[in-house]
């Protein structure tokens, strides 16, 4: 099997379906001439022509709408937010329109579209270039939304999202982008959306956690084994709808559970999460479940070391995995 | 002053890039600015400039070189105070930032949020004996567990779900008043796997059937002290019955096979285990080429078989090899037995005790007193159905009854009617 960065799975992924579907187009901001600030389109203007690789001005709630239109009218578009910072402007095309389409219309209509967004730090991208938005649009019923972190999980989810019949909100991490290298299988082939992946197997304590976090958690765990401490470790993959049964199954495991993600911690994935093991898996919980999240501040520094203290370290994780193994 | 010049982040996602063109070379003086070597990523080309000036010391990264953000690519011998004025570029971020939080009043929305390793209390503080987890006290609750006698091991003496396992697991092994407990020997943990595997895997079915011996056992008796005298060996039933077990064999080869999951081996040799009693339990001694031996040949491996297991001489190659067992469980005084398959083998069969009996003889209808012998066998229903254990416990039954004064000792055991 080929090994690629995420970047690419998810530039091939893209061109997979574009060739597969004529209903399949991309848009957004410098995808065409530019093939796209992270390069996802690169050489997709010439392969596909400027029919289904749409340079689009710099107005994201029009790239959306846009989207939205297009799906309701039997397109597939896989519309790009340059950097999740900027998503705020399609909030109400996304959230307020296209969650509720199929719901509002009794199931007549529905908005099959993609919106692709770089989210995350560590980049060195501050205040606008390092967001985490995923919890604005996991609280809406009527989207899903996915955070692979993997080059296999990205190009088997992207497709099922291209191929689902509603809106997806997919977030690509952009330190994976090029950090992360895996094995992909040539070819087509899809992973469910809505299902979650045990990434390492332990007895001790359960780690939940999903996206850039999900290294830094299995880097974590590889330290502790020498320890004898043994982690499993889930990833979530798919944040809207969580994966309920998976997420039971690892806590009543272990009866130990730690969630981490470098989003915010107040009203975060990591408090639904707990909330459903709470709820769910009390007789099997051995201790608190505890949530390692990024601060309660407005956004990433940019000063380096402001935004690597911003950022869960795999020495944070590994603390906080050791003080639930030893409670 | 050497100072170190670092692959530099040219991009939000880059994460290495590929060493270009140095246009520098060692020895070279370059101003702040001065491009020093061109750097390609798959986002950007750049040529990198010069942090420093100075004089250039050591190139370290050579050209076409992959590299991670960060690494050393070159050293420059700085000119006087260049360092001081870009200090703070390269500095590590865990140094500056202890200073930065800690000891500098942040705003309401700063540093008390910022998780510092280890600056949480450990979530296990306010557990307590007498405070338990849900998971400890369902565990309890299902087995019955009083929690006040478990040995906490988490913190401030807590008592854990593992723990609670642990007591479980000793509870159910602990033993009773005036219990003791023996160590177990290799060979008995050995028999005890095998037995496990052969009653766990092996779908055993029974079958008996009554063998007259009165022919046998009037032969025996005649000869079985010039045969000791000539030979030097005892002659016993066992041989017969082995013999007799082999001509079968070779009649119903599919007693002669193992379970292969998707197929059957049908075994190429006639190879006969015989369990012998030792003071440590059990050994199957194997007689190999049984179908090629005589009677005599027979009684002869059987006594030496038997007295090399009971002396603990037995060489590895006397113990391998078996496809089916005969088990003389009649010596111990047994009418009946429902004998375990050797894991690997199609069936076993015992020979029991030999009773004289009453019985009516089936030729004119009288009574006499014979000598009969329960012949029990166990056969793996995955190869074989009771229609083939009819059919080979009746051909190893025709072989023992027609055994007569005139039954030859110096070859194999022939057929019976």
């Amino acid at each position: 099997m080929p090994e690629m960065t995420v970047i690419e799975a998810v530039r091939e992924a893209m061109r997979e379906e574009m060739v597969r579907d004529k209903a399949v187009f991309v848009l957004g901001e410098d995808i065409g001439v530019r093939g796209g600030v992270f390069l996802a389109t690169d050489g997709f203007l010439q392969e596909f022509g400027p029919e289904r690789v749409i340079d689009t001005p710099l107005a994201e709630s029009s790239i959306a709408g846009v989207a939205m239109g297009a799906a309701m009218h039997g397109m597939r578009p896989i519309a790009e937010i340059e950097f999740a910072d900027f998503i705020w402007p399609v909030f109400n095309q996304i959230v307020g329109e296209a969650a509720r389409a199929r719901y509002g219309t009794d199931g007549k209509m529905h908005v099959p579209m993609v919106l692709r967004a770089p989210y995350g730090g560590g980049v060195r991208g501050g205040l606008f270039h390092s967001q985490s938005p995923e919890a604005y649009f996991a609280h809406t019923p009527g989207l899903k939304v996915v955070a692979p972190a993997t080059p296999y999980d990205a190009k088997g989810l992207l497709k099922s999202a291209i191929r689902d019949d509603d809106p997806v909100i997919f977030l690509e991490h952009k330190r994976t982008y090029r950090l992360v290298k895996g094995e992909v299988p040539d070819g087509d082939y899809t992973l469910p959306l809505g299902r979650a992946d045990v990434k390492m197997s332990g007895d001790d304590v359960t780690v939940i956690t999903y996206g850039l976090m999900l290294h830094h958690c299995a880097e974590a765990a590889r330290a502790l084994a020498d320890e004898g401490i043994g982690v499993e470790l889930l990833d979530l993959r798919t944040l809207r709808p969580l994966d309920r049964e998976a997420i039971l199954d690892a806590a009543r495991k272990t009866g130990r559970v730690l969630v981490v993600h470098e989003d915010t911690e107040a009203l975060g994935i990591g408090g639904e999460v707990a909330a459903i093991v709470a709820e769910h898996a009390f007789d099997h919980l051995d201790a608190p479940v505890r949530r390692l999240a990024g601060p309660e501040v407005p956004a990433m520094p940019f000063s380096p070391p402001l935004e690597a203290q911003f950022m869960i370290s795999s020495d944070q994780i590994a603390t906080a995995i050791r003080d639930l193994a030893a409670y | 002053m050497v100072f170190q010049v670092e692959l530099p982040q040219v991009g939000e996602s880059v994460t290495e890039g590929v060493i270009g063109k140095w246009l520098v070379s060692v020895g070279d003086r370059v101003r702040k600015y001065d491009p020093l070597v061109e750097v390609i990523t798959d986002k950007v080309n750049m040529e990198m400039p010069s942090p420093v000036a100075g004089v250039i010391a050591r190139i370290v990264a050579p050209e076409g070189e992959t590299l991670p953000i960060g690494a050393v690519i070159a050293e420059i011998d700085a000119d006087e105070g260049q360092i001081g004025q870009i200090a703070g570029a390269p500095a590590k971020p865990a140094d500056t930032l202890g200073s930065l939080i800690q000891g500098v009043a942040v705003g309401p929305t700063g540093a008390a949020n910022v998780p510092q390793q280890g600056d949480q209390p450990p979530p296990g503080k306010s557990g307590s004996p007498g405070r338990y987890s849900p998971a400890v006290r369902r565990l309890a609750q299902e087995r019955g567990i009083d929690l006040s006698k478990v040995r906490g091991s988490g913190i401030g003496g807590r008592v854990t779900r593992k723990d609670v396992e642990g007591y479980a697991g000793e509870q159910e092994a602990s033993d009773g008043p005036g219990d003791r407990r023996v160590p177990v020997t290799p060979v008995r943990k050995m028999i005890a796997d095998n037995m496990v595997r052969s009653a766990s895997e092996i779908p055993h079915v029974w079958s008996t059937v009554e063998v007259d011996l009165t022919g046998l056992v009037a032969l025996r008796d005649e000869i079985k002290e010039r045969f000791r005298a000539d030979s030097g060996h005892s002659i016993t039933y066992l041989a017969f019955a082995v013999s007799a077990a082999a001509r079968a064999l070779h009649e119903h080869p599919m007693f002669n096979a193992r379970w292969g999951g998707d197929h059957i081996i049908l075994r190429g040799r006639v190879n006969i285990g015989i369990a012998v009693a030792v003071p440590d339990g059990l050994l199957v001694p194997v007689i190999t080429d049984a179908d090629q031996r005589t009677v005599a040949e027979l009684a002869a491996e059987i006594d030496r078989l038997t007295g090399a297991a009971r002396t603990n001489e037995l060489r590895p190659q006397d113990v391998q090899g078996g496809t089916f067992t005969v088990n003389n469980t009649g010596a111990l005084g047994s009418m009946l037995s429902g004998p375990l398959i050797v894991p690997g083998q199609a069936a076993i069969i015992t020979t029991e005790a030999v009773i004289k009996r009453p019985v009516v003889v089936a030729a004119d209808g009288e009574i006499a007193v014979r000598s009969l012998m329960n012949l029990c066998m166990s056969f793996d229903h995955r190869l074989l159905d009771g229609s083939d254990a009819g059919a080979f416990l009746k051909t190893v039954k025709a072989s023992l009854e027609a055994i007569g004064p005139e039954t030859a000792l110096d070859s194999p055991l022939q057929a019976g009617d």
